[in-house]
This record gives C-alpha cells, structure tokens and sequence, in this order.
C-alpha cells in the first residue's frame, strides 16, 4: 500500500511536470505577442521576452491599425457571416434530424447516408464548381456566397450529432403532444428546447472553424467590403510585414474574440468533443 | 408556411393516409442547401476535370476525357510538381501521425487520470492554439523563427545552444519539417481531446480489477486502455488524414502560394491554388485546377475507404 502511494506521488509529479512544459509550450507564443503588442519597437527587439513598463508601454500599432486597416468592417463581416450560417446550420440540421429521428420513410436511411457522406470528404474539393455557381447566381464576392458555403459543409456532421440526440428524447412526451391536436410542427418545436446541449455543441463546433476559416474568402471574395476579418489580418500582415507594432496589434485584435470566445464555451466544446464518453 | 400546416392539419383528417408532407418539409431546405452546394460542386468539379479548353476559342469547353490526368502524370512541368506536392504531403502527414497523434494520447492519458490535478486547466490552456486562426498562427510562428526577431534564437542562447539557431523556414531541408510540426502544435488539441474522452468511458472497474492483479501503469495502459481505444485511435487516424491531405492555409499564410522556399513546403492544397488562380507568369487554368483537385478527392477517399472497410470493421468484429 506505501508502495503505491509512493508510486503515486512519483507519477503524480511526473505527470505535472509533462502538463506544464506542454501547457507552456501551447500558450508561450501567445502571451509573446501579447506582451510585445503593447511595446514600442525598440523594446520589442531589444528585449521580446519583458513585460512592457511605463517607458516602453505604447499603442502605436493599435493607431496604426485605425488609419490604414478596415478592421471595424471586417469584424463586421465576420459576425454577419458566422451568426447567419450557424444559426440557419442549426435550425436546417435540427429539422433534417427530427426527421430522421421521428419518421420511418422509404429511403431515409439512403438519405442520412448520403447526408453522412459529407462528414469525410472536406467541400474544398468542390471550389472549381462553386466559384462557377457563385458567378451564375451572380453572387461572387458577397457574404451571402460564404454563409451558403459554410451551412452547406455544417449539415452533415450537424445533423449526425442532432440526430443521435433528437432519438434520446422520450416518445411519451411527443404522442402526448399528439394526442392534444398538437400539429409535426409543434411538436419539433417542443423538442428543440430539449436537444439545446448537442446544439451549443453544433454551434461552437462551426463558429470557430467559419471565424477562422481562409480558403473560401480568398477564393470567393476579393473586395474590401466583403472581407472578413481573418482574410483581412491576412492580407493587412502581408501589407505592414516590416510594422511588428501593428501586425502584433493586429495579431492581437483578431485573436482576442476567439478567445473570448472560446473561454466562455469551452465547457460545450470539451462536451461535444468528448460527447461519447457521457455514461 | 402557415398555409401548409393548415393544409397537412386537413389532409391528416381525410379518410385515406395523406402524403406526409411535414416530412419533406423538415428535410427540404438542409437537403437543398448541401446538395446544391457542396455535393454538386463535388461531382461538379470531378466532371470539369474531364474537360478542356478548346484550342481555337478559350471559352468554350471541350470533353477530353481523361486526357488531363494523362498530362498531369506524364508531362514533366506538371508531374515534378504533383510528385513534390503528393510527396510533401506524405511527409506532412507522417508527421503528424508520429508526432501529433502519440503526444495527443500521452497528454489525453495524464489529464484522464484522476490522481492528476489542474486537469481541466491544463486542458483549456492546451487546446487554445486549436481555437486560432492559420493566420495568427502562421504569423505568430514566422516572427517567433524569424532571424530578424530573434526569438527562436535568444531562448537556444539562454540555454546555451545559440550555436544551433537556424532560420529553419527559409531553409529547403528544415521548412517542411518545421511547417509540419507548427501544424502539430496547433491541432495536438484534437487527438488529446478525443483520446480523453475514450479512455474516461473505460469503467474504473476494469482498471482497479488489474491494478489489484499487480498491473503497474504500462501494463494497465498497454494491455488494457490501449486496445479499448482503438475504435478512436482509428478515427483519429482518418481525420488526420483527410484535414492534412486538405490542408493550404498554413503553407499559404507562412510560405505563399509557392511553398517557398523552391516548392519545398508545396502541397496538395497549394498546388490547387496556384494552377487554379495562375501564379506570376502562368495564367490560372480552371480544368487543370479541377484535375488536381480529382488527384485530391481519390486520395482523400481511398484513405477513407481504407479506414471505413478494413480497419472499423474489423475494429468492431473484435469488440464483440
């Protein structure tokens, strides 16, 4: 019994040690550019590993960043984007797996493999066809064209996970809804509060990937005012390469929502991620 | 929308079962949408690669069958860089599997131990670079490696290993390695969080049964974890190997559209880009781009196809 006491301090500081080198390894690059954001040039190369101090401390890469960039705009757009896509993933993927859930009908198991499909082959493979589509449509280069992208590449795995949660939710409850005259309609509506774990996890899982995503706005968008703001710190840090000052603002700015972001979900996110060892 | 629930509503009441019409509309506007935009694009782009721009008038089209992959894989200006970029993204995905996936599981397997405290701080903290954007990330990495920063080089000095700084991004032998292992860095997050969960689902009974037995950690790990996660380990296997067989913004954000330096962080993805928009002198060319793009989909799929029939099966045959 001391044996493995010992044996389990000994493990215990180990295992510490491994966790706190990584956790180091994983956040050091962050809190770098952090500190050196708020520094003045000099101070950023002479010493990148201090703390700014009163003598060092600047924001001249933040004013920068007002002068010559569109930021505001580009925030915009990325809020527009990842609000409109999320929510219409959430309610199309929701309906689809309320179905597949309630109903038995020919060929639902053809169709939610055909749905499934989509969970393994990633939609930039399609890019030739969808800038052809886009331009047919006549919307290339609007923030309409990304929001039919990401709902598109958001079903499958949408509707994969809403569907394994939709079939939990007892049958007693949706025939006694029935039996009251309650109309399909009322009844999906009765069963979406009940679902609202699986999708926080549907909304998180897309948020982020749609926030961050580069691939569609450099190849479906080119002008200033559709340009999110992930493209847009893309193509401003290619422009000021030489400014540390601002591309470290700007590395900043761009970094801080989705990290807010994901401080306050990261409780859905870890639940979704490991949704399958709930016991 | 309110006309059709009054119509069903009147339809349900009719003597004869009435076509279920709430069905299609719950599956109609999902089904639209991914159709429209991701599956038919797929198949779409698939078909554009059998085709080519007539000679005589750009414009049009013509069926060329399978002509392009022909050209692809027998015409040296294209065959060098397939080979390199096909090549490339080998490496970058051994990589990956050697480095990304053991630590995932080394960290999964200490932070899903409960004699282990902080466990949820370290993993939030460990997870953050997975919630970046390639952008920040490749940004944050080329100045940190930068020689003109000095980063890189000012942490080997305070250990005494100055002599060994190198500017390995701009190096041809080092950039895809260290590109590979950025990469690495940033999605150890997944793997750790998946193989978390799989190894807390393993009921404590089984592993106090083989402690009691006299199994030491190895052994309990070995012999007993390790197998049980195996359905997950398989699944990890087959989305590193569909996001790195996908993957651009990385190389793109950290070495341009070139996989500089001289295409040796060229990928797939890259290759894509530039023979789809053109680069400095050579125009863009959109069937060319849709063929690499089909290179892509069969290898994509043969990886899935491996992973779907050879290995969950027989994964699922042992479990029972």
């Amino acid at each position: 019994m001391r044996n493995t006491l010992v044996s389990r301090g000994v493990q215990q500081i180990a295992a510490q040690a491994i966790l706190l080198a990584y956790t180091a390894l994983a956040i050091y690059p962050v809190i770098i550019i952090l500190i050196n954001a708020f520094k003045n040039r000099r101070a950023i190369f002479r010493d990148p590993f201090a703390l700014p101090t009163p003598e060092t401390f600047t924001l001249v890469g933040f004013e920068t960043l007002t002068t010559s960039g569109n930021f505001p705009l580009y925030f915009f757009n990325s809020f527009v984007v990842v609000i409109v896509s999320v929510v219409c993933i959430m309610l199309f993927a929701s309906m689809m797996a309320f179905a597949f859930s309630e109903y038995k009908f020919p060929g639902s198991t053809l169709l939610s493999l055909y749905m499934s499909a989509g969970i393994m082959i990633p939609i930039r493979l399609g890019t030739v066809s969808i800038i052809v589509l886009m331009r047919t449509l006549g919307i290339i280069d609007t923030l309409l064209a990304l929001i039919l992208v990401y709902v598109a590449s958001g079903m499958p795995l949408a509707v994969f996970v809403l569907t394994s949660f939709m079939r939990s939710v007892p049958q007693d409850l949706k025939d006694a809804a029935r039996v009251d005259g309650a109309s399909e309609y009322r009844i999906f509506l009765l069963v979406l509060p009940l679902v609202r774990p699986a999708l926080g996890t549907v909304a998180v899982f897309n948020i982020i990937p749609i926030w961050n995503d580069l691939w569609f706005p450099l190849v479906l968008t080119s002008s200033d005012r559709v340009k999110t703001i992930t493209y847009g710190a893309q193509a401003f840090m290619g422009q000021f390469a030489n400014d540390y000052n601002a591309i470290l603002a700007s590395l900043t700015l761009s970094m801080v929502p989705v990290i807010v972001l994901y401080i306050l979900f990261s409780r859905q996110l870890v639940r979704g991620l490991t949704s399958g060892a709930v016991k | 929308m309110a006309t059709l629930t009054a119509f069903t509503t009147k339809l349900k009441h009719s003597v004869r079962r009435p076509f279920p019409w709430h069905i299609v509309v719950f599956l109609a506007p999902g089904f639209l949408v991914y159709t429209v935009f991701m599956i038919y694009p797929i198949f779409g782009s698939l078909i554009t690669s059998l085709y080519a721009p007539n000679p005589q008038n750009v414009q049009q089209l013509d069926f060329v069958g399978l002509r392009n992959y022909e050209t692809l894989l027998t015409a040296p200006q294209w065959t060098d860089r397939l080979i390199g970029a096909v090549r490339n993204n080998f490496v970058f995905f051994t990589i990956h599997m050697l480095v990304q996936n053991p630590v995932g599981l080394l960290l999964a397997s200490l932070i899903s131990s409960q004699f282990v405290r902080l466990r949820t701080v370290y993993r939030t903290l460990i997870f953050t670079p997975t919630v970046l954007s390639f952008v920040l990330v490749g940004f944050v990495w080329q100045i940190m490696l930068s020689p003109l920063w000095g980063i890189a080089r000012g942490l080997l000095q305070s250990v005494g290993l100055g002599d060994l700084y190198q500017p390995v991004l701009g190096q041809e032998s080092t950039a895809l390695i260290a590109v590979s292992l950025i990469s690495v860095w940033q999605y150890v997050g997944i793997p750790m969080m998946l193989f978390t969960a799989a190894l807390i689902s393993i009921p404590d009974e089984v592993i106090e049964a083989a402690r009691v037995d006299g199994a030491n950690f190895w052994t309990v790990f070995w012999r007993i974890k390790f197998p049980l996660i195996l359905p997950t380990v398989g699944i990890v296997g087959v989305l590193t190997f569909v996001g790195n067989f996908n993957a651009f913004d990385l190389v793109y954000t950290m070495q341009s559209a070139m996989g500089n330096p001289n295409f040796s962080t060229d990928l797939l993805g890259t290759l894509f880009y530039r023979t789809y928009f053109g680069f400095q002198l050579q125009a863009g060319n959109p069937t060319m781009g849709a063929t690499i793009a089909g290179v892509m989909f069969l290898i994509i799929l043969t990886g899935v196809l491996i992973y779907l029939f050879g290995y969950q099966r027989r994964i699922t045959r042992v479990e029972m």
